[in-house]
């Protein structure tokens, strides 16, 4: 009967249920929504980052992360590849790549770029070049003088597809190395920096044209789950010699990194600040539902109730309006979510967005951590603040109760 | 032995920083099924006296001894469970709980004594039949008359079995008619069921019924008289 007393209860009141659990809807919808946005955010930069030629892991030789240079370069790869072969979980994928920085130039312009020489078919899998090429056509591994540019580049260029592009930089033997290549296919990203900076061309045409042989910059490995990284990491730099480095995402982008933590801890600000708004609504409003029933708690305590069991109802009531909120909370963030499952698009905020590294479009994500921490962040503190009018009610004396006006 | 026994109750409230002697010695003994009206003016000391016999305020001193319970070395807690079992309550107004029918109203004691609910059910009909509302069990307090809802407060007192039942100006609020119909049902239920009737009124209607007049005064016990049957 005290559920029936609670649930009841609830409902004397209607405008003042609907207040305080509007007040708890948009609490939770707003926890869970903005961080599926933020998560959405965080996802995406994650993502940007790793298939901008990242990947979860890369393997260097010795001092090429401090001076990323032709002579840093591994010269003999075969080591390190058989290794990441060793290693590597199914679904995995690696490419090996020559990296340098370079000058593009045409007639009309000429801008610093980072020449990037990859194996077509392997270097699809592992980062976004294979499946970003939308004008033209990707590389193939006999191109000696095909290059794919970005569009943001091309456009800077005033160029198009079939043009010429002259790429120069220094080789092995310390001499300028140049050569024309020809623009055969053009690439979209989700940040104008990625199309602006990278140029491609096929790793025996950079071998060459650096005077590289069979050495390599790096070797980016992708790897099936997250959360194996480190580990992977670890088991591989255990399986290397001291002339070879290993270094997870994390390390590769530490910017990256720290934007994550920013965002996990804005995430819980966020959280914490929507529930002591939300907080001081629910103890007020209950706080109001206890003194209304001034009288009526004097009477059940002159009936013989015990303070525990008034403490209890007030509680049930409190209890009631929070899974009721949180249901409906939890149902209009799904709806939401759902409405905005096609993404947001941040267009008007390109500048700023592709400073965080963020696409141009976020997609909201649903972590289940999140939600469940929404879900039990509002239910627990809602009934830890809602035990101080629970105990008030509980200490009204009967005398002084029933003749409260 | 008597069912209530109060020796040389004392009571003082503070008005602010005024000192207010509600009760100055007030000595009282009811019988079993005694029927007696605590009468007196406004400010007298009868509620004071009602609410110190019931438990729910505390004597400064003097002595309460009810149904062999002494009150002077209960807890709070003692307080409540005699609240629960061995007193019934009928207040002024305000006397039920606003969301439960009057069934509900009435089995709700039984549930704090935990008896289990085909029980209650069945007692709680059964006394509300006795007091006059068939048919009128599931009526919340606000879909019944103020006379109605005191029938419902007392069949609540009473369905607990409890030794003595306590009623504060029952009838304040009810037209005669319907005042004396509730005093009527009471009687009755004191004549069938040797339930003792205190009441604490300045009800005329109500000392009417009453066959036992203590008149209080001034926080003392002016006048105690056993009317001729």
């Amino acid at each position: 009967m005290f559920c029936i007393m609670a649930w009841r209860n609830i409902w004397r009141n209607t405008r003042r249920t609907a207040v305080i659990l509007t007040a708890i809807v948009i609490g939770v919808w707003s926890m869970i929504l903005l961080g599926s946005l933020m998560r959405g955010m965080l996802t995406t930069m994650v993502e940007n980052g790793i298939a901008t030629l990242t990947g979860h892991v890369q393997v260097h030789a010795k001092g090429y992360r401090a001076d990323p240079v032709i002579e840093n370069s591994m010269t003999s790869p075969g080591r390190a590849e058989a290794a990441v072969n060793k290693l590597l979980p199914p679904g995995g994928h690696w490419t090996a790549r020559v990296r340098v920085n370079a000058v593009a130039s045409n007639a009309r312009h000429a801008s610093g770029v980072t020449l990037v020489g990859i194996d077509p078919a392997k270097e699809a899998k592992v980062s976004f070049i294979g499946r970003a090429v939308n004008k033209g056509r990707y590389l193939k591994p006999e191109d000696k003088y095909g290059v794919v540019v970005g569009k943001a580049l091309l456009d800077k260029f005033e160029t198009r597809l079939g043009h010429k592009l002259v790429v120069m930089s220094q080789d092995t033997t310390k001499q300028i190395a140049s050569r024309a290549f020809t623009i055969v296919g053009v690439f979209r990203a989700d940040l104008e920096a990625t199309e602006k900076e990278f140029i491609f061309i096929t790793m025996p045409a950079a071998q060459d044209m650096l005077k590289l042989k069979d050495g390599v910059s790096e070797i980016a490995v992708l790897l099936p789950k997250e959360d194996g990284v480190a580990a992977f990491a670890q088991g591989l730099s255990s399986a290397l010699p001291g002339s070879y480095e290993v270094q997870t995402w994390q390390e590769l982008q530490p910017m990256l990194e720290a934007y994550l933590s920013i965002f996990n801890g804005f995430i819980a600000i966020w959280n914490l600040v929507i529930f002591i708004a939300m907080a001081f609504g629910i103890v007020n409003t209950t706080l109001m539902a206890v003194y209304e029933r001034i009288r009526e708690f004097g009477l059940l305590k002159a009936l013989g109730m015990k303070p525990r069991w008034i403490v209890q109802e007030v509680l049930t009531q409190s209890l009631f309006l929070l899974l009721l909120g949180m249901a409906l909370g939890n149902l209009l963030a799904w709806l939401s979510i759902r409405a905005l499952s096609g993404g947001i698009d941040l267009s008007a905020f390109a500048a700023g967005a592709e400073y965080f590294g963020m696409s141009r479009v976020i997609f909201p994500e649903i972590a289940a951590g999140d939600v469940v921490l929404a879900n039990v962040v509002v239910f627990f503190l809602g009934l830890l603040v809602s035990a101080y009018p629970a105990l008030k009610a509980s200490r009204f004396t009967p005398v002084k109760a029933l003749a409260h006006n | 032995m008597s069912l209530v026994a109060c020796e040389n109750v004392k009571k003082t409230y503070w008005q602010g920083k005024v000192e207010v002697p509600a009760l100055r010695g007030v000595s009282l003994a009811v019988e079993e099924g005694g029927f007696v009206a605590l009468c007196g003016p406004s400010g007298s000391g009868k509620t004071t006296m009602l609410n110190i016999i019931g438990g729910l305020d505390v004597a400064d001193s003097g002595r309460v001894v009810v149904d062999e319970n002494d009150y002077q070395n209960m807890s709070q807690t003692q307080m409540a469970a005699m609240r629960l079992n061995k007193i019934g309550f009928v207040f002024q107004a305000y006397n039920l709980i606003p969301v439960l029918s009057a069934v509900e109203n009435v089995e709700f004691v039984m549930l704090l004594q935990g008896v289990p609910a085909a029980e209650r059910r069945e007692r709680a009909t059964a006394m509300l039949d006795e007091v006059g509302l068939s048919g009128k069990y599931h009526r919340r307090p606000s879909e019944l008359s103020g006379g109605q809802q005191q029938r419902v407060a007392v069949a609540r007192a009473i369905v607990s079995n409890p030794s003595i039942v306590l009623a504060d100006e029952p009838t304040a609020n009810l037209d005669s008619k319907t005042g004396t119909g509730l005093l009527e049902m009471m009687r009755e239920m004191n004549q069938k069921r040797k339930v003792t009737f205190i009441f604490s009124t300045h009800d005329d209607l109500v000392m009417d019924f009453a066959r036992r007049l203590v008149h209080i005064r001034d926080g003392q016990v002016a006048e105690d008289s056993v009317k001729e049957k």
